[in-house]
C-alpha cells in the first residue's frame, strides 16, 4: 500500500467517524481510534514515510550525493521541536541541561521564549520569531523543520527549506571558512576580490562542506549573528558560534543527520542538538507546501487571539 | 541563577505545560484544561493564516448578549492535512465549537472541536487533537 492510499484509507475512515458520530462505541475505544486515525493522516500531502514500506528492503546507497526531496522518515510532526532541540528539549531534566558559560546563562535568561522551561506567555516573548525576524540558520532546523529540498551543482550543496520558503548554500568548492567569526567574511582563493562581499556576520553564516568518503558528507558553518535563538526554548548563542552537520547516506531511500553546536563563548563543550535524525527520499514530483510567517497576519492574530489569551488587551497597536 | 533554581523553576513551570503544540508558536501552557466550553454561534470570519488559524464566531448568551468567541487552530500546512481548508467555514453559517478556554478567562481558546448543523465534524491534528480525541462524548 502506497502512501496516498493509506491517506486515503485514513481520510475514508475519519470521514465515516465523523459522519456517524452517534454510534454505539465505548468513548475510550473511540477515543483511541480517532487518534490513531488522526496519527495516520499526520502526514504532508503526497509524502511517504518508513511506515509505509514495513518490511521492504532499500536499495544501497549511491555515491557522494544528497540531491532530492526529503521528509521525515518516521513521520511528518517527528522534527518539530515545539519545546526545544530534539536531543535536549527545555524539559528540566537534568540531563538536558545545556553546558552554560556564565555568559552563555544570562543570554539564555534574558530571552523570553513560549516554550520550555522559562516561558512566558506569548504576549511577553521577546523571540524574534513570532515578528517574522530571520530565523537563520540553524533554528530552521531546530524549530518547525518540514520538508526539504538539496540541489547540488559542481560548486554548491544548496538546502530549500519549506519554513518562509528560505535556502542556504554550503559551499562545496574547497573554500575554507572565514577565519575570524567574530568578523566574518570569504577569505580571497582563486575567487576574484570583487566579488566577495564585505564582511560581516549573518543571519544564516557562512558554510563550507566536504565529502570525507563516499557516504558522508560534513558541512562546517560559523559567522553567524547573535540576534537570532537556536530555538523555540530561547536557549542563544554567540557570535562565535560554529555548527558540525553529518550526513550520513545509509542507504538508497535515507539520510541520517546530526547536528552539534560548538559556541566556545556560551557553552563550556560542544553538543548535539540531534543525531542520526533519519529522513527519507521523496518522490521528485513533491512540492515543498508554503508555510510563510507575514508580519500582517501576525499582527492581526495577536489583536484578535495572541493578547487577551494572555490577559493582555493592548499593546499600544 | 543557579542550575539547582533553574531545575526549581523547571518543576514550577513543568505543571503549566500541557503539551506543546504541533505548530510550535507557543505552548499549550496558555489554556486551561480543564475548562472546556461548548457554544454555538455564527462565524463572523474564517482567518486562514500564519502562526494559526482563528475562528471567530458570535454567540448569543441566554440574556440576549452578543459574545465574540475567537478560536484558535494550528498553521495551514498543519491543517490541510487533517480536511481543513481556506474554504473549511463561511461567514454567516452556524457552527458548534468546543474549545479548551485560555487561562486569561477572555473568550479565546484552543479549538478542539468543530461540528455543523448536518453533523459533519472537523478535527484538528497535533495536541490539540489528542485532547479532542479525548473529549468526545
Amino acid at each position: 500500500m502506497n502512501g496516498r492510499t493509506v491517506a486515503a484509507a485514513a481520510a475514508g475512515m475519519v470521514l465515516l467517524v465523523c459522519l456517524a458520530p452517534g454510534r454505539a462505541q465505548q468513548p475510550q475505544a473511540q477515543a483511541q481510534q480517532l487518534q490513531q486515525q488522526q496519527d495516520q493522516l499526520n502526514r504532508q500531502p503526497g509524502a511517504v514515510y518508513d511506515a509505509d514500506f514495513a518490511g521492504k528492503p532499500s536499495g544501497p546507497a549511491p555515491r557522494r550525493t544528497l540531491a532530492g526531496t526529503w521528509e521525515f522518515a518516521a513521520g511528518r510532526n517527528v522534527a518539530i521541536q515545539a519545546t526545544g532541540v530534539m536531543a535536549m528539549p527545555s524539559d528540566g531534566k537534568p540531563e538536558h541541561e545545556l553546558p552554560f558559560t556564565p555568559e552563555g546563562r544570562a543570554a539564555f535568561l534574558a530571552n523570553k521564549p513560549t516554550f520550555g522551561v522559562t516561558q512566558v506567555p506569548s504576549a511577553m516573548t521577546n523571540d524574534p520569531m513570532p515578528g517574522c525576524d530571520p530565523q537563520g540558520f540553524p533554528r530552521i532546523v531546530l524549530h518547525n523543520a518540514h520538508t526539504e529540498q538539496i540541489l547540488e551543482t559542481p560548486m554548491q550543496m544548496i538546502i530549500l527549506y519549506q519554513f518562509n520558503k528560505k535556502w542556504r548554500t554550503i559551499w562545496t568548492d574547497g573554500r575554507a571558512l572565514p577565519t575570524d567569526p567574530e568578523n566574518p567574511g570569504w577569505a580571497p582563493t582563486d575567487v576574484p576580490l570583487k566579488d566577495l562581499p564585505p564582511p560581516e556576520p549573518r543571519w544564516w553564516g557562512y558554510s563550507v562542506g566536504q565529502w570525507v568518503d563516499d557516504y558522508t558528507f560534513v558541512a562546517e558553518s560559523n559567522g553567524f549573528d547573535d540576534r537570532t535563538w537556536l530555538d523555540n526554548a530561547g536557549r542563544p548563542h554567540s557570535t562565535a558560534m560554529r555548527v558540525v552537520e553529518t550526513y550520513r547516506r545509509v542507504d538508497a531511500d535515507h539520510v541520517e543527520k546530526t547536528l552539534v553546536i560548538d559556541d566556545p563563548k556560551y557553552y563550556t563543550r560542544p553538543w548535539a542538538a540531534f543525531e542520526r535524525l533519519r529522513m527519507r527520499l521523496q518522490s521528485p514530483h513533491l512540492e515543498i507546501p508554503e508555510q510563510e510567517c507575514v508580519p500582517s497576519e501576525t499582527a492581526k492574530y495577536n489583536k484578535l487571539f495572541g493578547d487577551p489569551a494572555a490577559g493582555v488587551d493592548d499593546r499600544g497597536r | 541563577m543557579s542550575s539547582s533554581s533553574l531545575r526549581m523553576m523547571a518543576v514550577a513551570v513543568g505543571l503549566l505545560i500541557v503539551s506543546a503544540s504541533a505548530s510550535a508558536h507557543h505552548s499549550a501552557a496558555i489554556f486551561d484544561p480543564n475548562k472546556r466550553v461548548t457554544v454555538t454561534g455564527i462565524v463572523t470570519e474564517w482567518f486562514w493564516a500564519n502562526p494559526h488559524c482563528l475562528l471567530s464566531l458570535d454567540v448569543k448568551g441566554a440574556d440576549g448578549q452578543v459574545v465574540k468567541w475567537v478560536a484558535e487552530t494550528q498553521a495551514p500546512p498543519n491543517m490541510i492535512p487533517y480536511g481543513w481548508s481556506r474554504q473549511s467555514f463561511k461567514a454567516g453559517e452556524e457552527v458548534t465549537i468546543t474549545v479548551e478556554q485560555a487561562r486569561s478567562g477572555k473568550p479565546v481558546g484552543r479549538l478542539l472541536r468543530a461540528q455543523f448543523p448536518d453533523g459533519r465534524t472537523l478535527l484538528p491534528g497535533g495536541s490539540a487533537g489528542a485532547a479532542a480525541a479525548g473529549a468526545q462524548p
